[in-house]
């Protein structure tokens, strides 16, 4: 982010940017930057705190009034706490003990499809709440992405059902819009929404489809082409929830 | 947490080993006061319009994002899956605060918010986005953009 910010005054714009590792931005010494204590993918702090990010966007605009530089603040507050903050999330359908009875792929699979359409009913709950998703690039519904994963699994490797892209990027894309569908269902169940970390410990601890996709990332480890092996090692399951699996 | 002290030694590890480049010189634009100036956000979250290109590995482009967007037809294809995107699904400004800059130009705080706004991909080596940011700048100016938000993900 910091060399982008070189690069664009060194054309003649100023710049002020949002700081997530401080340490890189000590490194790379932009212009202007507000440094926040807030979890990767959150720069603005939490979702559907108005006044908050506007706090945060304020900050990072006001060095724009810095008569000289470089400036890098530290943005005073955390995220603010909320009742739910660290507590596990509690999904009404039960995946985990599904999960613990699985003992061939052919299971799981039936298990993923029974728990994705599930979470199916949450997401249209979700999508007519929020009148958005996230969900998409792929272009996949949720019932292809089903069968695109189940069909890879049972050992399928010459066709992707998405135009134009490859069967690792397929994957890749179809992994991230099954992940959207089932967290926009999921924070859209009543009661408290879990913070990031609640929402990714149910994904990856308590989800057949976690599952499924760790199954694939162990194919794609066992695959010699290079976006296989890229997959496997680093695009479908995060570092932090890795341990899970092994 | 985005505090390296807060996270798992792997993951700390891997973050001080991203690519980090340093520059000898210090560009410096001063800026007009915030009620005078049009703003643009750039992110690096790889989000683009539905149905645009999605980003793959080694992208080093950009996306366009018309300001009038609206919220359901921006998505995101940033290629790493070790950040946080349960925020952005509940709430686009988490990481693309576009209501917040039209918020602030209708109280008059800034001057004005632009038409265009962008998005790169993040898990690129920044160096290799260098021809495509400066050739940004000429469109920004074009579009009387007077400073840039830029937001990591």
């Amino acid at each position: 982010m910091g060399a982008l910010s070189h690069y664009l005054e060194e054309e003649g714009l100023a710049t002020t940017q949002i700081s997530l590792v401080r340490e890189h931005t000590e490194h790379i010494k932009p212009p202007r930057a507000l440094w926040v204590p807030f979890g990767l993918g959150r720069p603005f702090g939490p979702p559907n705190d108005a006044s908050f990010q506007t706090r945060v966007v304020v900050s990072a605009l006001k060095l724009l009034e810095a008569a000289e530089g470089p400036v890098l603040v530290d943005f005073p507050d955390d995220e603010p706490e909320s009742a739910s903050q660290n507590t596990p999330v509690v999904c009404p359908v039960n995946f985990a003990s599904a999960i613990a009875e699985m003992t061939t792929i052919d299971l799981v699979l039936e298990a993923f499809k029974s728990e994705a359409a599930n979470m199916n009913g949450w997401y249209e709950i979700a999508l007519s709440i929020r009148g958005r998703t996230t969900a998409g690039v792929s272009c996949l519904s949720l019932n292809e992405i089903v069968g695109f994963f189940a069909s890879f699994i049972s050992g399928a490797r010459d066709t992707c059902p998405i135009t134009g892209v490859t069967i690792a990027s397929g994957i890749r894309m179809a992994a991230e819009d099954l992940k959207a569908i089932y967290c926009e269902g999921l924070t859209a169940q009543p009661g408290e929404v879990g913070d990031s970390t609640a929402i990714a410990n149910w994904f990856w601890g308590e989800t057949v489809a976690a599952q499924v996709i760790n199954a694939i990332r162990e194919i794609c480890l066992g695959l010699p082409a290079n976006d296989f092996q890229l997959l496997g090692k680093l695009l479908l399951v995060p570092r932090n929830q890795l341990h899970r699996f092994q | 947490m985005a505090r390296l002290d807060r996270m798992p030694e792997d993951e700390r590890k891997h973050i001080l080993a991203l690519p980090c480049p340093a520059f000898d010189s210090a560009p410096w634009v001063n800026s007009q006061p915030l009620t005078n100036i049009r703003i643009a956000l750039i992110t690096t979250a790889g989000l683009h319009r539905r149905g645009d290109v999605p980003f793959g590995v080694g992208a080093a482009d950009y996306r366009v994002i018309p300001a009038g967007i609206p919220a359901n037809e921006l998505v995101m294809s940033h290629i790493s899956t070790n950040f946080d995107r349960s925020g952005f699904q509940q709430d686009w400004n988490v990481v693309f605060p576009l209501d917040r800059l039209r918020e602030l130009a209708e109280e008059k705080i800034i001057g004005s918010v632009a038409g265009y706004h962008y998005s790169f991909m993040g898990a690129t080596d920044p160096v290799k986005m260098e021809r495509a940011a400066r050739g940004l700048a000429g469109i920004l100016k074009n579009d009387r953009v007077d400073a840039v938000l830029l937001v990591p993900v």
